[in-house]
């Protein structure tokens, strides 16, 4: 099987290019939620460029839509359009890769942005799948700071009064947002409690491990009679020494020292993930 | 006298399209009988979502719905519906061109005495302003059916508006004239244009039938298409009068009235009188006593004319 893990070192300097290239972009958060959508998309779901429009596919929405540099390179990386476009192309006048998810482009279902959407929607979703006794199972990954949006407390009680168990949200749990520490701008200590508490499943992982998260999914896919939250503890600008637990780096471009020492470090992963 | 409102009438097309249709289902956010739809979710319990008192969830879970290939009809209170859960109209329904139907029952000052969280007098504006977004005020019941038959075989966002009350009929039951997307000619006159929509369409008719009692010819033009709105009938319509009132329930900004004058100003520039809501939550009252009140029944609206044409 392909090596995930050097997967995800090797698609985040697709990030890199496209930040660095635009002049704009979420690094920070790309890189605490890489190894999610790695697993995800290349171990998880059940989509791909051959069954985007089969009704029995799985479904993701990606909620937290400014990670969406990371959300293109994984696309890319399973064939819905070229990375060398996305590259070129990102955010610049005209593109279609703009600055989150939209769903004129292969692979993405529905537009974000705002935050706090995408797990309504996939319980609406979810719940349609369920009517039509289709196999699909229904995906989001949200940001921490993401929660502090009331939608997404009306979409998590719904999810469990429907019992909507073919629904999956991750929460990248990087504990930082643009203006600092999560718990300092709007806290959510006890997060498991929290969503257990309204009725769900919830699994609470190293968000950075593709093992323990392709672990904790498919434990999702063996839950019955409610939906699954995976709390993934990640670590925000995972993989540049520099940009690790900053909050800074929540959407600063690198200058070009950055961007090269960024791509060293990278790459120095990428091989030793190889070599493992 | 007219007993059934129109937001009967579109549960009464629902629940026959659903019978043939299993993708269509219907969202209420505590709201089915508020909607008139508790008879769908009677008939219909496997085509029926309750969503809970959770507006923005009740727009997304459609927008994921319709993703998942179903063709939602999501009821509420149009207040709510309108501005509590505006940004998924915008985002998940419109920006994601979902096929949802947003229906904003008990629409304007519906809910007269219940003080202005329960009125939307800025639903048009809203609604319109959003790309992608079609917007729907309906007159009638009949008119009402028309519209909504159209509206349960098409694949794009709309926004429909009705009120809570029976209204008179403007139509007839076995000849209701209506073309999607067109506004409906109810006379023609030579002296003043009124264009109306919803429940201003029936004093609109009453105001042309006392001004051709003073020998004054207008014609009235039921503009139940906000957005896309028919041009081309307020331009033949403006030109051939010497004024235009437009007259709605809702604000006086960013609905038909600054809408008419936009396309009369541009096209063919002559006096408009926007007749609407005041910019001020409205007194209490029934609806009827409201628009009395503002001037919004037959005789304001004749007035109106008289005064612009002296």
């Amino acid at each position: 099987m392909e090596n995930l893990k050097a997967k995800a070192f090797s698609l985040r300097k697709n990030v890199l290019d496209m930040i660095y290239g635009a002049k704009t972009g979420h690094i920070g958060g790309d890189f605490s939620v890489m190894e999610i959508l790695v697993s995800l998309y290349m171990k998880e779901m059940n989509i791909s460029p051959e069954n985007q429009n089969d009704p029995d596919r799985d479904y993701f929405v990606m909620s937290k839509g400014h990670s969406v540099e990371a959300y293109y390179s994984v696309l890319a990386a399973k064939g819905f359009f070229p990375i060398e476009e996305v590259i070129e192309k990102f955010s610049r006048f005209r593109s279609k890769y703009i600055g989150h998810p939209n769903n004129k482009l292969p692979g993405i279902e529905m537009n974000s942005g705002s935050l706090g959407h995408g797990l309504p929607v996939c319980v609406g979703i979810a719940k349609a799948c369920r009517m039509d006794n289709r196999p699909s199972r229904v995906y989001t990954v949200m940001g921490d700071g993401e929660l502090a949006e009331g939608s997404v407390w009306e979409g998590v009680m719904a999810a469990s009064h429907y019992q909507l168990d073919n629904l999956c949200v991750t929460v990248d749990r990087n504990r930082l947002q643009i203006s600092g520490s999560t718990e300092d701008v709007m806290h959510h200590e006890n997060l498991k409690a929290r969503f257990e508490a309204f009725g769900w499943h919830v699994i609470s992982v190293d968000g950075n491990d593709i093992d323990a998260l392709c672990a904790a999914y498919d434990e999702a896919k063996t839950v019955k009679g409610c939906p699954t939250a995976v709390i993934a503890n990640t670590i925000k600008g995972c993989g540049v020494s520099f940009m690790e637990n900053q909050a800074g780096w929540h959407h600063k471009v690198p200058d070009q020292a950055q961007y090269e020492q960024a791509v060293k470090e990278l790459t120095e992963k990428e091989e030793a993930a190889r070599n493992e | 006298m007219n007993k059934i409102p129109n937001r009967q009438a579109i549960c009464e097309v629902l629940n026959e399209a659903a019978k043939t249709d299993k993708n269509i289902v219907v969202l209420c956010s505590d709201s089915r009988g508020s909607a008139s739809l508790a008879p769908f979710a009677e008939a219909h319990p496997d085509q029926f979502v309750e969503v809970g008192i959770a507006e923005q969830n009740l727009v997304s879970i459609s927008a994921g719905m319709a993703k998942a290939g179903k063709r939602p009809f999501a009821a509420s209170p149009a207040c709510f519906l309108s501005t509590r859960s505006y940004e998924q109209a915008k985002v998940d329904v419109a920006y994601s061109n979902t096929n949802v139907k947003l229906i904003g029952i008990s629409g304007g000052i519906s809910y007269g005495a219940l003080g202005m969280s329960h009125h939307s007098a800025q639903d048009f504006a809203a609604m319109c302003a959003i790309p992608n977004m079609r917007v729907y005020v309906p007159s009638d019941r009949h008119q009402t059916k028309k519209l909504m038959e159209e509206l349960v075989k098409d694949e794009k966002p709309a926004y429909i508006r009705v009120g809570r009350n029976p209204v008179e009929d403007i139509y007839d039951e076995d000849d209701t004239p209506f073309e999607m997307d067109r506004a409906t000619v109810l006379c023609e006159g030579t002296d003043a244009a009124i264009i109306a929509c919803g429940e201003m369409v029936r004093p609109a008719k009453e105001a042309a039938e006392i001004l051709k009692q003073q020998g004054i010819s207008a014609s009235v033009l039921d503009m139940y298409c906000l957005k896309p709105l028919d041009k081309e009938s307020i331009i033949r319509m403006a030109n051939a009068a010497k004024v235009v009132v437009s007259v709605e329930e809702h604000a006086p900004f960013g609905g038909l009235g600054s809408m008419v004058s936009q396309v009369v100003g541009e096209n063919c520039p002559k006096k408009v009188a926007t007749m609407a809501l005041p910019d001020a939550p409205v007194i209490t009252g029934t609806s009827m006593e409201v628009f009395n009140y503002y001037g919004l029944n037959a005789e304001g609206i004749a007035g109106k004319v008289m005064e612009l044409l002296s």
